[in-house]
């Protein structure tokens, strides 16, 4: 079917401005991408999926200018031990990265396994993106998939002793960065993968993941104070049986965040968690849109989202569970909830459920509101501040996403964040 | 201590007049009981005291130790000695019991320009009090109030108490909702800070909960005002009686 003229004019226009790399195994994966994106078109707002994020400055031609994150303050998981990886707008840069050598992983770059005509990532690149677009097109992942500049191949065989940090740094005004990472884990391996740092004025990161019968991945992310960027990211995500996938994002601020999660729970017996927290102050937007497909029996899945908001910030969440015919024994869960500081923030949610099984327990909610008043007063009858019990009422609603990182010391890490926005705001 | 003239206040959102001249005195070292008909204005004066939003104090003053309350925020009234132990304890999920403890004690010491308790003398403390009252460790754990019978609640209320060491205390209807044994427990714990520096005035539509915390004055409380103030025989007429006859006295 032909795309509507305007949105024929807008894919042509980002197109025109981008360059297939010169690619060695991932060539077919790119061009196909390609194809696919030409087939979608870029998001525009008469797009269902795009009715409460405006797309528009994600797929200007040129990256909209976004001031560069001060130096000097200290960055997430610093306290931690972990292999770093670090990308500087887009770019990975082997100065500030450690030797990517760490038993029971092996990482490379994707641009070294480009020459190589046999790879288990040939396997992976462009392949869960492009299961992703069905029922729903996502068509910046097609993007991210024909564009990527860098990003690593990830293969996890054992269970190495420490998390893997990709981290991202934004060095230029103007830059336009799109990361593609794949990450398989083996059949009863298992690791934790860390990302942080503002990562370009405008990033676009897509990240496959496929985790083996028994495997287990655990990711937290933190998406930091860069308040100028502009990020939209995709989790592709499949779980074979046994399996155990857990993800965590920190969103605090940032004038425009899409995070989109696409999960298929493939084998029997399988986890999936996908949890976010974000606070937003004023012109902060920020959407999660989660996909889960039960299609194993027993599978459980949680999605939990909190968004603190104030001064006219904006949250979105849609969120939604498919249970194919067959995925009997599910358990599906899913909350979003927002605590509005004041009148003028919004949340949008779309909760959805769609339920092709018999024997399934299916739940979901969305709330949206103020702070508890008479939680409020009762601590505050007990001698606490107002300003110390509404920050501890605050954390205390985004308790429960937090709770979903099970490493306790990563946890704390991000609760101090927390505390340290709240803190900036009296 | 605690000394109330003339109170007279109405509902913020509807133009309704709740306490219509109240005065009272409580000097320390006493237990002072409120009794009266619903609706009487019990439970809005132990508000009104504590800084509640929603109230608007139209005439009259309340004092603690010659200290302006009603000029206060609710925190400040707290520091300076006020408590009130909740008709309906609050449940507040994500905040831990022993946080909101340790939160409110040590913001209270800051306030008054004193040291924080350190973790170690907090916790002996907190456990040392919670003993007394029945209160296991798994309940401090939990969330404050989260998942508590109603016994429960009202004894988290009185370790609250027992920790802040307030100078006076008010008491909104502890005793609802209590079994028996509950009560007795309750008692227990407010009798145990009974001392010759503290306040205490207990709301309660019952007498039974005076036979286990013995008042030295009980004034009856009725349309917003003390109509009557005598000894715990007080109580007992009322027990025995009910409001009608005193009503009926005063008009």
């Amino acid at each position: 079917m032909a795309l509507p003229a305007q949105k024929q004019t807008a894919t042509e226009a980002l197109l025109s401005s981008l360059h297939l790399p010169e690619a060695g195994c991932t060539r077919a994966a790119r061009e196909a991408a390609l194809a696919r994106l030409r087939e979608m078109g870029v998001p525009g707002r008469r797009d269902e999926y795009w009715k409460y994020t405006r797309p528009d400055s994600l797929i200007t031609p040129d990256a909209p200018r976004a001031a560069t994150f001060a130096a000097g303050e200290p960055m997430m998981f610093d306290a931690v031990d972990r292999l770093k990886i670090v990308f500087v707008d887009g770019v990975f840069d082997p100065e500030a990265s450690d030797p990517l050598e760490l038993e029971g992983v092996q990482i490379e770059r994707i641009e070294d396994i480009c020459c190589k005509d046999i790879h288990w990532a040939k396997d992976l690149y462009g392949v869960l993106e492009a299961r992703g677009h069905t029922p729903v097109p996502r068509p910046l992942a097609a993007l991210n998939t024909a564009f990527a500049a860098d990003g690593v191949a990830i293969h996890v065989t054992g269970t190495p002793s420490k998390p893997i940090s990709l981290i991202y740094q934004h060095a230029s005004e103007t830059s336009d960065a799109i990361l593609h990472h794949v990450i398989r884990v083996e059949s009863g391996a298992a690791v934790t993968v860390l990302e942080n740092g503002p990562a370009a004025s405008r990033f676009n990161k897509c990240m496959e993941i496929d985790i083996a019968d028994g495997g287990t991945l655990h990711h937290v992310r933190a998406q930091g104070r860069d308040h100028e960027r502009r990020a939209v990211t995709h989790m592709f995500t499949r779980l074979g049986e046994g399996s155990v996938y857990k993800s965590f994002t920190l969103t605090v601020n940032g004038v425009l965040t899409r995070n989109e999660q696409v999960v298929e729970l493939t084998g029997d017996d399988a986890v999936a968690h996908v949890a976010g927290a974000c606070v937003g102050d004023g012109d902060f937007h920020h959407d999660d849109t989660v996909f889960i497909t039960h299609d194993a029996v027993g599978c459980e899945s949680r999605q939990v989202f909190k968004k603190v908001l104030r001064n006219g910030a904006t949250g979105v969440f849609q969120g939604k569970i498919l249970v194919k015919p067959g995925a009997q024994k599910t358990d599906g869960y899913q909350i979003s909830q927002s605590l509005l500081l004041d009148d003028d923030s919004q949340f949008l949610a779309k909760p959805e459920l769609e339920i092709y099984a018999d024997d399934v327990a299916c739940s979901h909610g969305s709330t949206s509101g103020a702070i508890d008043e008479t939680a409020l007063f009762y601590l505050r009858s007990r001698g606490v501040p107002l300003k110390e019990a509404t920050d501890l009422l605050t954390l205390a609603f985004l308790a429960e996403a937090v709770d979903e990182i099970e490493d306790k010391s990563l946890a704390d890490d991000i609760v101090s964040r927390l505390e340290g926005w709240l803190a900036r705001r009296s | 201590m605690l000394t109330i003239n003339n109170l007279h206040v109405k509902l913020e959102e509807e133009d309704k007049q709740i306490l219509k001249g109240v005065d009272l005195t409580v000097e320390a070292g006493k237990v002072h009981a409120i009794m009266g008909p619903n609706g009487s204005g019990k439970s809005t004066l132990s508000y009104v005291l504590s800084g509640r939003d929603g109230y608007e104090v139209t005439e009259g003053s309340a004092q603690l130790e010659g200290v302006d309350l009603l000029e206060m925020e609710p925190e400040e009234r707290a520091a300076a000695g006020l408590f009130l132990a909740f008709q309906y304890p609050v449940e507040i999920p994500g905040v831990g019991n022993m946080t909101f403890l340790r939160t409110a004690l040590n913001a209270q010491r800051k306030a008054r320009g004193e040291e924080e308790l350190s973790a170690a003398d907090f916790l002996k403390q907190v456990r040392t009090k919670a003993k007394a009252l029945k209160i296991d460790a798994d309940m401090l754990k939990r969330p404050v109030n989260v998942g508590f019978s109603g016994g429960e609640k009202k004894r988290n209320e009185i370790l609250q108490m027992a920790m802040l060491e307030p100078k006076m205390c008010i008491l909104d209807e502890t005793d609802s909702g209590l079994d028996v044994d509950a009560m007795k427990l309750v008692a227990e714990g407010v009798n145990a800070l009974r001392d010759a520096g503290r306040g205490f005035l207990v709301i309660t539509h019952y007498q039974r909960l005076l036979d286990h915390i013995k008042p030295d004055v009980v004034h009856i409380m009725a349309d917003g005002r003390i109509v009557k103030t005598g000894g715990p025989e007080l109580a007992l007429e009322v027990e025995n009686n009910g409001y009608a006859d005193i009503l009926a006295e005063v008009n």
